[in-house]
C-alpha cells in the first residue's frame, strides 16, 4: 500500500513521464536526457506555479 | 541528426521481416520493441518507467477500469488498455480497486491510465524505429 502526499505523486509522475518523452522525441542520448530534463522542470514547475494561484484565489 | 547511412541502414532494415512487430510486441509487453531492434538500454528504461508507473497506481489503489458506462470511463478503458498485457493480468488477477476509496486511490487511476497512454507512445517508437522514419 502506497499513500505518497501530493508533491511526491508529482515527483513520481513527472520523473516517469519525463524519461518516457526524453526517449521517444529526441534521437541522440544526450538530447534525450536533456529533453527528459527539461520536461521534467516544466512537469514540476507548472505543478508548483498553479498550486500557488489555486492557493492565492482560495485565501 | 541521421547520417545519411543510419537512413539507409534503417530503411533496409524496414524491408525484412514483419513490420508491425516491434509495435504489438512494445504494446503488449512494455519494452519490448525496443529490445526487439537491440535497443537495450532505452527499452529497460521504457519498460522501468510504465512498468513502474503502472505498479505504483496499484499500490495507491488505483481503479482498473473494466466496463464502460459513460464517456469518461471509454476513455479511461482506452488508456488502460495501452497496458497490453498488465492490463489483461490486472483484469485476470482482480488487481486494482473496484471503486476508488481512498485519495491516493484517484492518484493511483491517473497513473495506470498514463502508465497505458505512455506504453502507446513508447510502441510507436519502436515501430518508428523499425520503419526508418526515427534512426536508429
Amino acid at each position: 500500500m502506497s499513500h505518497p502526499s501530493h508533491f511526491a505523486a508529482v515527483l513520481l509522475f513527472a520523473f516517469f513521464a519525463s524519461t518516457v518523452f526524453g526517449i521517444t522525441q529526441r534521437e541522440t542520448p544526450k538530447r534525450m536526457f536533456r529533453y527528459g530534463a527539461y520536461c521534467f522542470v516544466l512537469f514540476v514547475g507548472s505543478a508548483v506555479v498553479l498550486s500557488w494561484v489555486m492557493y492565492l484565489i482560495a485565501h | 541528426m541521421a547520417t545519411a547511412s543510419t537512413r539507409n541502414a534503417a530503411s533496409q532494415n524496414a524491408g525484412k521481416g514483419f513490420v508491425y512487430l516491434p509495435l504489438i510486441a512494445g504494446w503488449l509487453v512494455p519494452g519490448l520493441g525496443h529490445f526487439l531492434l537491440r535497443k537495450w538500454v532505452r527499452g529497460a528504461l521504457l519498460a522501468a518507467s510504465v512498468i513502474g508507473m503502472f505498479a505504483l497506481g496499484l499500490a495507491m489503489k488505483g481503479k482498473i477500469y473494466g466496463s464502460a458506462q459513460d464517456i469518461l470511463d471509454m476513455l479511461g478503458m482506452a488508456g488502460d488498455l495501452g497496458n497490453g498485457l498488465l492490463f489483461v493480468a490486472a483484469r485476470a488477477l482482480g488487481w486494482g480497486a473496484e471503486h476508488v476509496q481512498v485519495t491516493t486511490g484517484d492518484y493511483g487511476t491517473k497513473f495506470i491510465v498514463v502508465a497505458g497512454l505512455l506504453n502507446i507512445i513508447a510502441a510507436v517508437d519502436a515501430h518508428n524505429l523499425r520503419t526508418g522514419r526515427k534512426p536508429l
